[in-house]
């Protein structure tokens, strides 16, 4: 069964990260890494996005495509990254997804078969 | 065979149905078919059973429905045929795995509504009818939240077992939270005309009875039991026959089970022996100590008040902190009570219960005023209609 975790960001994590020294800020990738590496025969791909003012949307459900600036979402919480996995059921998926040791919110996603 | 009545109906299929949906999942291995299945079969027995009677067996004719209701669908239905082809459907119904059932039914991911009207339907063999009837709800309304959590089990690939020990201490505690919603869903439904629901009740007895005879060895479940036993012995005392509440102090205790609470102390006792405190057997030992109680004036309100610190100190909450100011009036007084509900203001301001608490202390403290105002707040939060009624009386004749 695979799923996708997506990794969400709020304004309170990214104030805290901001708010880290060199040495801090070197502590939080690292264990972020760690994840990684733990989880690396269950993690099949994964990737971090860039900030979402980096973002474009597209809408295509008017009489002309309308392309706009930042993300589809206006929101506090926006997707940083995610990671697909491959795991036996929700159960293992969830406990994958409780040792994340980064942003507050995950949201894990069954893939369609 | 003679004529059931509803009870015997009910308690037959509750025995059954569960067990039945837990075989079929594990033989077709789709939770969905499976509980369509024994659906099926539990309304076809009570479209029979009430003019034929219970069967001798009535495991074996569920079972015997259930399969053969399979095979119609193996040979109509294209979505059933692929699962059901596979079954090598024995003579039998297989052993007991409701607890992998419980589990799954009461999964975090569903929704708290989904997990309560799955249980009762898969676990307890209730019908959509029945759950919507017990709820006041639409049909429509509960069909739809089951269709969606089987949905979800089967996308998102719930699984059907017992969880792992690492996650088994919050899993078994979600189970206990649907049960105990359940149960005082029936003990004390906060809408309708009835006050008292004696069907989902049973259900959340039953529920709680089961786990605790597939987990013998869990403390919190044992006090579950022990909780709800030591509530229902009282419930003939709580009402007086023209439905309205009769409070703790003013029972007639006679009509108390006395057996029933002998039994429940003695589970409180077999769970507190394995030093596992938990927030339900500290609850069913406070409501013992009201139980054991032959007179009001015997209630050992200080051995309730260390109850609800050690309650609090697992499990802190304003409304907790309530109940023990309740008690604290026995031991230190209306003032002292009273000055810690106030502390509960920001917390309770919504709640009826606070507001009718400070009425009653203000009342003992002579303030008839002020216990006027707070008993007019508490009416106008709360929504249980025998509740209302005693709120009513209480500010016409003070």
């Amino acid at each position: 069964m695979k799923y996708v975790l997506m990794f969400v960001d709020t304004e309170q994590f990214a104030a805290d990260l901001a708010a880290m020294d060199e040495s801090e800020r070197g502590r939080a990738y690292d264990r972020v890494r760690q994840w990684f590496a733990d989880h690396h025969d269950k993690i099949t791909h994964h990737s971090h996005l860039l900030p979402p003012d980096t973002a474009t949307t597209l809408r295509l459900d008017r009489v002309e495509p309308l392309v706009s600036d930042g993300p589809f979402v206006e929101g506090k919480e926006i997707i940083s990254g995610y990671a697909e996995i491959e795991v036996a059921d929700l159960d293992e998926a969830l406990r994958v997804a409780k040792s994340w040791p980064a942003c507050p919110v995950v949201e894990i996603r069954p893939i369609a078969a | 065979m003679t004529q059931p009545t509803y009870a015997e109906l009910a308690r037959v299929v509750r025995d059954h149905a569960g067990r039945l949906a837990a075989s079929l999942v594990h033989l077709v291995g789709d939770f969905s078919a499976a509980e369509d299945l024994v659906q099926e079969a539990v309304e076809a027995a009570l479209t029979h059973w009430p003019a034929e009677g219970i069967p001798d067996r009535p495991d074996a004719w569920l079972y015997t429905v259930a399969r053969r209701r399979g095979l119609d669908h193996l040979r109509r239905e294209h979505r059933h045929r692929q699962k059901l082809a596979l079954v090598p459907w024995p003579a039998e119904p297989q052993p007991d795995h409701r607890l992998r059932l419980i589990f799954t039914c009461c999964h975090p991911a569903l929704p708290r509504a989904a997990q309560i009207a799955l249980t009762l339907r898969v676990v307890c063999g209730l019908t959509t009818a029945q759950i919507a009837k017990a709820f006041l709800v639409p049909e429509s309304t509960v069909g739809q939240r089951i269709t969606r959590a089987k949905r979800k089990i089967s996308d998102a690939a719930i699984p059907y077992r017992v969880p792992s020990p690492e996650d088994l201490g919050d899993r078994l505690a979600e189970v206990l939270a649907v049960i105990y919603l359940l149960f005082n869903e029936g003990y004390l439904s906060t809408g309708g005309d009835q006050p008292q629901s004696h069907d989902v009740a049973d259900e959340a007895e039953f529920l709680a009875a089961l786990l605790h005879q597939l987990m013998p060895t869990e403390p919190e479940v044992t006090g579950l039991l022990a909780l709800i036993r030591l509530h229902r012995a009282r419930a003939g005392a709580r009402f007086d026959r023209g439905g309205e509440i009769v409070r703790l102090q003013h029972q007639d205790r006679s009509l108390w089970d006395r057996r029933a609470i002998a039994d429940a102390s003695r589970l409180i006792a077999r769970a507190a022996a394995q030093q596992r405190p938990g927030p339900y057997q500290l609850q069913a030992a406070i409501v013992a100590c009201h139980a054991e109680a032959i007179r009001w004036e015997d209630t050992d309100w200080t051995q309730i008040t260390v109850l609800y610190d050690m309650l609090l100190h697992l499990a802190p909450s304003p409304v907790t902190r309530l109940h023990r100011a309740i008690a604290l009036r026995f031991v230190a007084g209306p003032a002292a009570a009273l000055a810690e509900v106030d502390r509960l203001a920001g917390a309770l301001s919504h709640h009826h219960l606070f507001h009718a608490t400070r009425a009653e202390l203000l009342r003992d403290l002579g303030d008839t005023d002020q216990a006027r105002a707070a008993d007019g707040l508490a009416l106008a939060l709360s929504t249980n209609p025998a509740e209302r009624s005693l709120l009513r009386r209480r500010l016409n004749w003070s």
